[in-house]
């Protein structure tokens, strides 16, 4: 069954079409690599699917319930809103963490704001507390972070802070990642912590969803990958299919420039 | 006029000196926020109200605002007078809540649109967003304007005595007018040099605080 289905995603800035009729799905446990040049939509794509940005027409439906849907008139409740956001997670290309709260904290902050929702946490605050303390410490010890609990960000190399990023995503539980060039931002020897974190989070079978320009790193972690131009998908298959015998000829122009 | 008799005239107009600064501050702090919202808002007639109001009190000298708010209601519309005291604060109010409002929305408007939209892809309210994530970094931004802001403040009260407000500067003229000493209108630095130098402390005490974060 998929686990995320967009059916007809339109989006324009003024009068640009960033997003024309955009329809794929994914299915669990799967990862997806979006690929394709600067400008041709693979963010907005992304951050429409993550409610980021407001999509002008089309469905998006995740683990079976309708996320978002353009043709309806009434706005969720800001809860409803809230709840469905939390089908998906983020991880952002310049990181984004919370420059005063610890790595740690980073993690768990969310989760410890969610938890006062719950009408048990009046009266067993502490557990409550200290099991999503003891979640946060076991995702800092999955991105190999053990030591840095206590660090601040900016004490944090960049590859570090993208990995606290990550187990701050996790710790929400979603049932889908989405990642936005998750190594952009880095120095070329920082990328590979970030790459064996995603790998070994594809090898516990979490759905993702990534956009990146790193293609030898997309064909080795995804099921499928899905090349846009334009702001159409204009190839989309196996990595095989796509990156060995690429039968559309912009792809192939595309996947050229990385060859030199 | 003993030494003794001068501090204690001069000490009697530092607290009015004093009343006139923590009311200011006390109020002015949120109603600043409230004007920053409104400079800030997405709903424009509000936002434009807002800017043109802090325009006006940005380009204007805050002893002619003074002046207005002391003498505007009783001779523009016949009303009842304001107590000088009074009269003064809420001038000044109005005054020092524009000039943070602006120093607020400059904070507010820095922080990185990422911040926000961390927070919402966690699920967080609006209202956690604000004041768990934001708010602290927006401090933290704020405090050397506001530090320079505060430390105006302090010399702005002398502005009171357009008004014949009793504050310190007035009392060192009184003795000059009644006594003929000079001395005592030098002598009011001291006073104003000590309590800048205690913010001065304080302040430099608060961004200490705060280092232990950067962004």
């Amino acid at each position: 069954m998929a686990i995320l289905e967009v059916n007809g995603l339109r989006k324009s800035f003024g009068n640009v079409e960033v997003l024309k009729d955009i329809s794929f799905s994914l299915e669990k446990g799967k990862v997806l690599s979006l690929i394709g040049s600067s400008g041709s939509g693979k963010t907005t794509l992304l951050r429409c699917i993550t409610s980021l940005e407001k999509a002008d027409a089309g469905t998006i439906i995740v683990n079976g319930e309708t996320v978002f849907d353009a043709s309806q008139k009434k706005a969720d409740s800001s809860k409803e809103r809230r709840r469905k956001q939390l089908a998906v997670g983020l991880v952002f290309q310049s990181f984004n963490l919370f420059p005063q709260y610890t790595a740690l904290k980073n993690i768990t902050l969310a989760a410890e704001l969610a938890a006062k929702d719950n009408p048990q946490f009046k009266f067993s605050k502490k557990e409550i507390l200290r099991d999503i303390e003891e979640k946060g410490r076991a995702l800092l010890a999955q991105v190999g972070l053990s030591d840095k609990a206590d660090s601040y960000p900016w004490q944090l190399s960049g590859g570090q802070q993208q990995r606290v990023s990550i187990a701050r995503a996790l710790c929400m539980d979603p049932k889908i990642l989405f990642f936005d060039e998750p190594t952009s931002a880095l120095d070329p020897e920082l990328t590979g912590e970030i790459l064996k974190v995603i790998q070994q989070l594809a090898q516990k079978h979490m759905t993702m969803v990534i956009v990146t320009h790193e293609m030898s790193f997309a064909r080795q972690v995804s099921d499928e990958v899905i090349f846009m131009d334009a702001g159409v998908i204009a190839a989309e298959g196996r990595p095989e299919e796509i990156f060995d015998s690429p039968e559309n000829s912009r792809l192939r122009e595309f996947l050229n420039k990385f060859t030199d | 006029m003993s030494f003794a008799a001068v501090n204690l005239q001069l000490l009697d107009g530092f607290k009015t000196t004093c009343m006139l600064f923590f009311v200011t501050l006390i109020a002015a702090i949120p109603l600043g926020l409230v004007v920053a919202f409104f400079s800030m808002s997405k709903f424009k007639p509000l936002q434009l109200l807002s800017r043109f109001f802090v325009w006006v009190i940005r380009g204007t000298p805050l002893m002619l605002q003074v002046m207005v708010v002391f003498y505007g209601p009783g001779l523009m519309f016949g009303m009842k007078s304001f107590p000088r005291e009074e009269a003064v604060c809420i001038a000044f109010i109005i005054n020092y809540a524009v000039y943070f409002s602006e120093i607020y929305r400059g904070g507010i408007e820095s922080i990185p649109r990422g911040q926000y939209e961390a927070g919402q892809v966690l699920g967080m309210k609006k209202s956690q967003v604000f004041f768990k994530v934001v708010l602290l970094q927006v401090i933290k931004r704020i405090v050397p304007p506001m530090s320079n802001e505060i430390i105006t403040l302090v010399k702005d009260t002398s502005l009171a005595r357009v008004i014949a407000v009793g504050e310190l500067v007035k009392a060192a003229q009184d003795i000059i007018n009644t006594r003929g000493l000079i001395w005592p209108l030098f002598y009011t630095a001291v006073f104003y040099l000590i309590f800048c130098g205690g913010l001065t402390l304080i302040f430099s005490r608060i961004e200490k605080k705060l280092d232990y974060f950067r962004g």
